[in-house]
């Protein structure tokens, strides 16, 4: 019992915040989780119910705490809507990390985190030799959404129709960029995240287009890392010092004005948790803050910063937008991809509870797939629903729940970034 | 911590009968039903069980009687009284299963429901009929309707549409053999033998498990208006709920926000509240448009001959919104301030608010404790709330001794222990205070004949 002693102890730490929750329960309402299971351990009042029973010694099972903590998409909502406003996902984050620290990192995600997409050398390597051989492996579901399913039992990939890996990715394509300011007289430096980069090409390719249009020089350095949230997510904060040291470094000499993302999760990573969590060297510190305040998400900076132009409307088409967990609820994000949409000229045709969470979380997915669909599902009620032919949103994390879930209902309607409607005009 | 020996037969016959996906017995999950939203130590039941139907419920309710478990029914746990901790341990009971919305009747006026749907769904389904059910308990986005009818769940429009216990017609619950029993009708008037709705309400889940509900709908107010009154002085707005009421107005809500609580909110929402002020009244009057109009003035003008200095009147929705938003901003804004609340709904008679709010101030004072006083001022339902850190054992002592005091003065003040949140654990010790011991042993006597083995919810509320 001393190791579970020891555990308590560690999360003694999170007393501070843990206090503040008043079991009010509120967070009944709006988590995605508890919508679908009913559990009181799985919602937050629960989840922190059990991480305060822990650290006091009053439970003895870390093991069942640990999967409780585990089954949360982190969509943020709780904390968004919290009347005590408690810190829902520093605590779990944190919390995390210390039962990661419990119990050690798997030898797998050891592999993937430190591995793999620390080297992002390897990491594009992988991925070069996947996008070859995948055809051997899957096979098409839906040619609008091009996505593909598994074409024999694959337990991780169950029934999922995904996108596969682009055939070139965005850094095969571009190569390195440092390009000056144009007539905007700004410059922006370009992190497209994993995803982007290797499996939708094109949303990063409508933000280049979309810079030069508006005459932005672009900074788009080479063996960029991930942005750290999976790994974070997996309670693994040395790996996630590693991935912010590389990406910090990387960035530092940009002389930019700011540093935008196509993707709604690399975006709150970088402004709000590499000041949050990052604990290495003291060295980077400044310099990572200077990054994380000028990040912005791309139709945030492309609406405020550059002053879009305004597109004829085109008839017929309408287009819905899903909001993305980490745009709205961390970073408050919700009008201006709104309002690129509509200087493209498309028809926004609002769907309901535009703003609950895809079902995707991220490894959440893989986790707790069953769930996931579940989630997903009501997602996809309200985007058939809302009548619109292509629905829109501002992470490519969520374009793949999306894509899944529409997929299979072969509905016939597609799946684009924000971005990319907006360059289809330019 | 109680973890009673709840037989493994049992637990066997559960899963047998619900399903065992929905009998819980790990250590993780029967901790999470161990509080509820009262500042008070958890308590871990033995096992909880997820009906499916109510069919099983009553099979479950005879179960439990049958091995002299006890039994706690739990909705959304959002209780303020400790009503669903399970101090003795036993059979945790969730009804968020039996959510359906048997029947919406737009002719007679109706709505019967089992008791896990929840207030503000069953609220909207009704709406979407163009009628009304107006029982708004603040916790309405997740409280069921079952939690509200054994709690007589009140809200911001008890002054002019009543509480829960005014719209409850009829129920259906299973006694502890699991029999189904019935009181009430889906008719205006009934006098059909004893008033078993009248008795199970506010019953705490101490005398019967809900199955079904029926609930009286009326027709929505076409229109309606707020106001914001700012007063110098705590009496001066006392004086003027009265004098509103004098006047035949009855406004469908009458809220009341101290000076302490003024400040926290700004200072939390940065709205332009006036912090100088020592008290606001937020007014809604509704009904029909005439009527709305006329008294609108009517108020305006009494405010005023009672010293408001200003009258904000709200000129479109979004200002009306920004009204009741400074309202709904007093518990997050408190909340935020410590770790901590301890929400009371001490009662007393609308005349008695100024005693009862300088009492407060005393109480205050004298255990060194911030209060924020918010509350339904027209129904003189207060919600004096104490802020402190549950952590710090000598201030909560000193917290326990406050509240006492707070029932002492509402209990002479002819005031009452709970307007809306119950007796619970919470207040269970304080009850003879107010109504004194024989009226507790007639309550026994009674809890003993319906339920002999004092299986349901034990050590609650008597």
């Amino acid at each position: 019992m001393a190791d579970l002693h020891g555990l308590a102890q560690a999360l003694k730490q999170l007393d501070d915040q843990l206090v503040n929750c008043m079991r009010c329960g509120m967070c009944q309402a709006v988590c995605p989780v508890f919508a679908q299971t009913g559990r009181e351990t799985d919602v937050t009042r629960g989840k922190l119910a059990l991480l305060e029973g822990l650290a006091d010694e009053l439970l003895k099972d870390p093991d069942a705490v640990n999967d409780t903590l585990n089954r949360c998409l982190m969509c943020g909502t709780c904390q968004a809507n919290c009347p005590s406003g408690v810190k829902v996902l520093d605590i779990f984050f944190q919390a995390r990390a210390i039962l990661t620290g419990y119990y050690g990192l798997s030898p797998v995600k050891k592999a993937i985190f430190r591995g793999m997409l620390a080297n992002p050398r390897l990491f594009n390597a992988l991925s070069f030799i996947g996008a070859r051989f995948q055809f051997l492996f899957t096979k098409k579901a839906d040619e609008l959404l091009g996505s593909s399913c598994a074409r024999f039992q694959a337990p991780l990939i169950a029934d999922r129709h995904f996108n596969t890996l682009a055939a070139t990715s965005l850094h095969a394509r571009t190569g390195s960029l440092n390009t000056p300011a144009g007539t905007s007289g700004l410059r922006a430096a370009f992190f497209p995240g994993c995803v982007v980069d290797k499996m939708y090409p094109s949303v990063g390719l409508a933000v280049i287009k979309a810079l030069n249009h508006h005459g932005v020089g672009v900074y788009l350095p080479a063996n960029q890392a991930c942005c750290g949230i999976p790994v974070l997510s997996s309670g693994d904060r040395q790996g996630f010092n590693r991935l912010v040291e590389q990406n910090v470094k990387l960035f530092a000499d940009a002389d930019c004005t700011a540093l935008v993302t196509p993707c709604a999760s690399c975006t709150a990573t970088i402004k709000e948790l590499w000041p949050e969590f990052y604990d290495g060297s003291a060295d980077i510190g400044a310099e990572l803050r200077r990054l994380a305040e000028k990040t912005m998400d791309i139709s945030e900076f492309l609406v405020d910063r550059c002053g879009v132009a305004v597109f004829e409307p085109v008839p017929g088409a309408s287009v819905t937008y899903h909001d993305p967990c980490h745009l709205k609820n961390s970073l408050g994000i919700t009008r201006q991809p709104r309002q690129l949409l509509e200087s493209a000229g498309a028809h926004l045709q609002e769907m309901e509870d535009a703003g609950t969470c895809c079902g995707c979380g991220g490894t959440f997915n893989i986790y707790h797939y069953e769930t996931s669909k579940k989630i997903g599902s009501h997602k996809a009620d309200c985007i058939v629903a809302s009548g619109a032919s292509t629905v829109t949103t501002s992470c490519p994390a969520c374009m793949m729940q999306i894509t899944d879930l529409l997929s299979r209902r072969q509905s016939g309607i597609g799946v684009r970034h924000v971005v990319e409607v907006y360059a289809d005009r330019l | 911590m109680a973890q009673p020996n709840i037989q493994d037969s049992l637990v066997r016959d559960f899963a047998a009968l619900v399903g065992a996906e929905f009998v819980m017995t790990g250590e993780a999950d029967r901790y999470a039903y161990s509080y509820d939203a009262a500042a008070l130590p958890p308590v871990m039941p033995g096992c909880v069980v997820r009906p499916g139907s109510t069919e099983e419920l009553g099979r479950v309710v005879s179960l439990c009687n049958h091995h002299g478990v006890p039994l706690i029914v739990r909705g959304a746990g959002t209780n303020l009284s400790g009503g669903t901790i399970p101090q003795h341990g036993g059979v945790v009971v969730l009804t968020n299963r039996l959510t359906r919305i048997v029947e919406i009747n737009e002719e007679d006026l109706y709505a019967v429901v089992e008791p896990g749907v929840i207030t503000a769904r069953l609220a909207a389904e009704v709406a979407k009929r163009g009628l009304f059910y107006p029982p708004d308990p603040g916790s309405q986005t997740v409280s069921t309707i079952g939690g509200n009818v054994a709690e007589n769940a009140g809200g911001l429009r008890g002054l002019k549409y009543g509480v829960t216990k005014d719209y409850v017609m009829g129920v259906e619950f299973f006694d502890v053999e699991g029999q189904l029993i019935k009181g009430g009708s889906k008719t205006v008037k009934c006098v059909t033998g004893l008033n078993l709705p009248g008795l199970m309400v506010g019953s705490e889940g101490a005398l019967g498990v809900f199955s079904r509900i029926t609930l009286r709908l009326i027709p929505p107010p076409q229109s309606a208006r707020s106001m914001m009154a700012v007063f110098a002085s705590i009496r001066a707005a006392s004086e003027t709920v009265a004098a509103i009421i004098a006047a035949k107005i009855l406004p469908a809500t009458l809220e009341l926000m101290d000076n302490f609580t003024i400040r926290t909110v700004e200072s939390f929402r940065r709205a332009g509240l006036p912090t100088e002020a020592a008290a606001l009244l937020l007014i809604e009057v509704d009904g029909h448009p005439a009527q709305v109009a006329d008294d609108a003035v009517k108020v305006e003008q009494i405010c005023r001959e009672n010293g408001s200095e200003t009258v904000t009147v709200a000129r479109n929705a979004e200002e009306r919104n920004a009204i009741w938003q400074a309202r709904r901003d007093a518990l997050p804004a408190l909340a935020k301030l410590k770790p901590t609340c301890v929400l009371e709904d001490a009662t007393v008679p609308r005349s008695r608010i100024p005693a009862m709010i300088q009492a407060l101030q005393e109480i205050s004072r004298e255990y060194r404790l911030p209060i924020g006083t918010f509350g339904h001022a027209g129904d003189g339902n207060l919600h004096p709330t104490i802020l402190t850190d549950r952590r710090d054992k000598e201030e909560m002592e000193r917290v326990e001794r406050a509240v006492a005091a707070i029932f002492e003065r509402a209990v002479a003040l002819d005031g009452t222990l709970s307007g809306e949140h119950g007796i619970g654990i919470a207040k269970a010790r304080f009850l003879e205070q107010e109504v004194g011991a024989a009226t507790i042993g007639y309550n026994q006597r009674l809890k003993a004949a319906v339920d002999p083995k004092n299986i349901l919810n034990p050590g609650k509320m008597v």
